[in-house]
């Protein structure tokens, strides 16, 4: 496909009024340009398959571009289209090749943008391969000149492809019979400072954490083998810290070794390091891309490793809402590729997350069939087919006296990540650690008791710190710490569906 | 030093009124209870023994607060925990898992070092009490 020779030839014909799909077939071959409809990608009448992979796209068409066209068009250009008639199709069944846009809404409050449907027949793509997937979905077609935007909102894949991945490689249920932590979230710190660390002085901070009562502590997304720190010297430091605070607590503790590096050989060599040391944890961020992050989801299947992933880069490409791929997209992608842990979003954090839609993203990282829902942003029924649930991460800017709001939002299955709200605390990070774990365990409890946490949480934190002063001095540096500012990424929908 | 395996262990010990509400709100959940105990109580050990089979039929929670102290009569300085089992097909494994006794005196771990190539170690976590035989390490 040609997008940008598409754009140049079509500009012109995109905005006169546009005819339907050409069935004849000497009048739909006979050579030059058809516009999009006409070459079949805008089927209103079809019934998408229970094997088709349904994507919506949200488009903002060029001024005067008719918005059934411009769904053709991206149809066609995310399938098997190119700007011209070309003959050769006729050697194909080229009917199931076709992208076909079914659906078009006009975006509840947002004038000039289009939800779009459509659907791909599943011949379309290869087996397992999330790369060979979103260069069809996510090619060519962002940069089509028709449209002045576009981005992915939400995808259907269906239960026939969704089995040909094999997912997580270890899965929410595993990890915690592996940790034996059960009936609460974990608790895990990024370590800071981020960088200018030394291999020991890093290792202090993570063995500080562990024994104070975390479960997890964490390298940071951009901590890889620095002039400060070499990755094996924080390999070796780390897991001595590791190891110290599991003597220390008799419970099983881990460090997300980042194995992000230049090449995959660079990572296999890292992980290999990080397996003979007896890490149970690895991680890797969502930069080094779709086929390394496969093939190392692949090897940790192989070595019963946890595979931590970071989503650092992201906020490129999710955070605005007319241009570029949802989170929730790239959460779907993510678990069918293979990862454990996954950044989520905290709602009540320093980064940016609407909650409704940040359970959206918890949803498709934890359910076994998630329903659709369109305030939280899920716009189709997906089931998982058993595949391994991915645990969400909640990690940026959040501190003990939240608790109870994360408990409420997330319920147990997430790491919660205290970085400066373990580090920072004015005690030291032993009692960081104690002031997070008493706060996550007493709220646990008391919910689990049948209280209303959402609103008698501060008052439950008060009691606990009672009998806590770690926690007390932790409420009391962090008190009036919160993050409200609008979201950008929210969803649009109405009550009630408007017709195209 | 107190052993923080379990979900509560940061917390003072629960009252037995504080073990049923838990147990309560598991069997609320359709949970099956169980009750497990040891004197091994290395992070790895994920085989404590049971307490009789998990109680997939008893929906009472006085039932389980009252095998709970049965087993604190026979055992009483051993770990005890009770666990809640989730048997939903996704996820058929435990929801919850708490301890509830646990040995007066808590001589806890030490850690051993082999060194080895390079500057790799190899370590071994070992429970001071695990030096003596099954059944006489908390007397």
């Amino acid at each position: 496909m040609d997008a940008d020779a598409a754009s140049q030839n079509q500009g012109t014909s995109m905005n006169k009024p546009v005819e339907g799909h050409i069935k004849d077939v000497k009048e739909r071959y006979k050579g030059g340009v058809l516009k999009y409809k006409q070459m079949g990608y805008w089927r209103p009448d079809y019934e998408p398959k229970d094997t088709d992979v349904i994507c919506l796209f949200r488009i903002t068409p060029q001024e005067g571009v008719d918005p059934e066209e411009a769904a053709a068009a991206v149809a066609g250009e995310s399938s098997t289209a190119t700007w011209t008639v070309v003959w050769t199709d006729l050697l194909t069944a080229h009917e199931s090749y076709q992208a076909k846009a079914y659906r078009v809404d006009p975006v509840p409050n947002a004038p000039g943008q289009y939800f779009v449907y459509i659907a791909y027949d599943l011949i379309l793509f290869e087996e397992g391969s999330i790369a060979n997937m979103t260069a069809s979905l996510i090619g060519n077609v962002f940069s089509f000149k028709p449209l002045k935007a576009a981005r992915l909102e939400d995808i259907r894949i269906p239960a026939a492809y969704v089995k040909t991945f094999k997912g997580p490689p270890t899965g929410i249920i595993v990890e915690r019979e592996r940790l034996d932590k059960y009936g609460r979230p974990l608790l895990g710190a990024t370590m800071k400072p981020k960088l200018g660390l030394s291999g020991k002085n890093y290792g202090r901070v993570v063995y500080e954490a562990l024994t104070g009562g975390l479960d997890f502590t964490k390298d940071d997304e951009n901590i890889n083998s620095q002039p400060f720190m070499h990755w094996r010297d924080r390999f070796l430091f780390c897991m001595e810290a590791v190891n110290k605070a599991q003597a220390n607590s008799g419970e099983i503790k881990g460090h997300y070794l980042n194995v992000t590096a230049a090449t995959m050989e660079d990572m296999y060599e890292r992980a290999e390091f990080a397996k003979e040391l007896g890490s149970n944890i690895l991680m890797i961020d969502l930069v080094i891309g779709w086929t390394a992050i496969q093939s190392m989801s692949n090897w940790c299947r192989r070595n019963d490793m946890i595979l931590h992933m970071h989503r650092a880069g992201h906020g490129t490409y999710t955070r605005q809402k007319n241009h570029g791929v949802s989170f929730r997209v790239i959460a779907k992608w993510l678990r069918l590729a293979g990862v454990d842990h996954l950044h989520a979003g905290t709602a009540v954090g320093k980064l940016e997350g609407d909650p409704m839609t940040v359970q959206g993203y918890y949803n498709v990282c934890r359910d076994s069939y998630t329903k659709t829902d369109l305030q939280r942003g899920l716009f189709f029924d997906q089931d998982w087919v058993d595949l391994k649930k991915v645990m969400p991460v909640a990690s940026g800017g959040i501190h003990a006296g939240q608790m109870h709001q994360l408990l409420d939002l997330f319920g147990d299955d997430v790491v919660l990540q205290f970085g400066g709200g373990t580090i920072g605390h004015p005690a030291g990070i032993q009692a960081g650690a104690i002031a997070n774990r008493v706060a996550l365990e007493a709220m646990v409890k008391a919910r689990n008791e049948g209280r209303d946490i959402a609103n008698e949480g501060p008052e439950i934190l008060d009691a606990a710190a009672k009998w806590c002063t770690p926690l007390a001095q932790a409420l009391e540096t962090w008190k009036d710490v919160s993050f409200n500012y609008t979201s950008t990424d929210t969803p649009d929908f109405a009550v009630t569906p408007t017709a195209s | 030093m107190r052993i923080t395996q379990g979900t509560f262990s940061f917390l003072p010990d629960l009252t037995d009124a504080e073990i049923r509400a838990q147990v309560d709100y598991a069997l609320s959940k359709g949970w099956a209870l169980s009750v497990e105990y040891t004197d091994d109580p290395h992070p790895r050990n994920v085989y404590w023994e049971m307490w009789g089979l998990p109680m997939f039929t008893v929906k009472d929670g006085a039932a389980v607060v009252f095998e709970v102290n049965a087993c604190r009569k026979a055992y009483p300085n051993h770990y005890i925990k009770v666990n809640a089992f989730d048997n939903t097909r996704g996820v058929e494994s435990m929801c919850l898992s708490f301890i509830v006794s646990r040995p007066k005196d808590e001589p806890g771990f030490g850690l051993e070092r082999q060194e080895a190539a390079g500057r790799m170690v190899r370590y071994t976590t070992r429970a001071y009490s695990a030096a003596k035989p099954a059944g006489s390490r908390y007397e």
